[in-house]
């Protein structure tokens, strides 16, 4: 990938991931989140990595993000109105994601891996999901089922938990 | 030419982005969408990582995309519990804002 898309798609991914936080309408929220996750997807198509950014772009994009909306929507919020912000807590908050920032800056820096370039790749990617199903269901078979079991577990939750009780 | 560390200072402007939000916003579902972002910011250096490890038969760490995989599948179960719970909490207080929610705080 050239570093103009890299750029291009990196700014996108974090400007829009930037206006989730900003803005203070829940669903311009949520729409700039769809925009840095179809960034995201693009990212991880750059790296060769096909079937997670169509899984990306399935999941996140479409299914968790429908979600959102219709939440958001059924619950009715409207924006934020401006109370009085509390400094002390925003300037604490700020003040620790700065610090988490400029921290992983200077162990990115001196990590001597992170300025080498990425080695070329021999073997063709295009069957991508080929590999990733028989890596899936050779070493990781048994925590495949357990995650089936738990998206089982998370259905019958939230089937329960959104049931009204009866009176 | 882009190197491993781009990809890792992305990932991690993106993580201190969710973070942030998660600490400045009240809003719950806002709260959860970053926690969404701080996810995929853990995703992109994992599947940097898995394609900075080329393997002797030419292909890239298919590990640490499994990995992700399954972050996708346990977040997506996430977002439909936690969505579950705030629409319970919503009937019962009819908010979303943490500031109107503190039962349990000490």
């Amino acid at each position: 990938m050239s570093p103009f898309l890299f750029w291009l798609f990196a700014l996108l991914t974090v400007v829009f991931g930037a206006a989730v936080v900003i803005n203070r309408n829940p669903v311009a929220s949520a729409l700039s989140l769809v925009v840095s996750f179809l960034g995201l997807a693009a990212l991880f198509m750059s790296l060769n990595a096909y079937f997670i950014g169509i899984i990306q772009v399935l999941v996140y994009a479409g299914a968790v993000m429908v979600l959102f909306l219709f939440i958001i929507m059924l619950l009715d919020l409207r924006a934020e109105e401006r109370r009085q912000i509390n400094w002390l807590a925003s300037a604490g908050g700020l003040a620790v994601a700065l610090i988490l920032s400029s921290q992983i800056f200077s162990v990115v820096g001196h990590l001597a891996i992170a300025h080498k370039a990425f080695p070329p790749l021999p073997g063709s990617t295009i069957d991508d999901v080929r590999n990733i199903g028989a890596t899936l269901f050779g070493n990781y078979n048994l925590p495949f089922q357990i995650v089936g079991v738990l998206v089982l577990v998370a259905t019958i939750g939230v089937v329960l938990l959104s049931k009204r009780e009866p009176r | 030419m882009i190197t491993l560390g781009d990809y890792l200072i992305v990932s991690g402007i993106l993580f201190a982005i969710g973070f942030a939000g998660v600490m400045l916003r009240r809003n719950l579902i806002i709260i959860l969408m970053s926690l969404e972002l701080m996810l995929n910011a853990a995703n992109l250096s994992l599947v940097a990582f898995s394609r900075f490890r080329v393997d002797s038969s030419g292909l890239p760490n298919y590990n640490a995309q499994v990995f992700v995989f399954f972050i996708i599948t346990v977040a997506a179960a996430e977002v439909a519990v936690g969505l579950a719970i705030i629409v319970a909490l919503y009937r019962a207080r009819q908010t979303t804002d943490v500031k109107d929610i503190s039962s349990l705080k000490f």
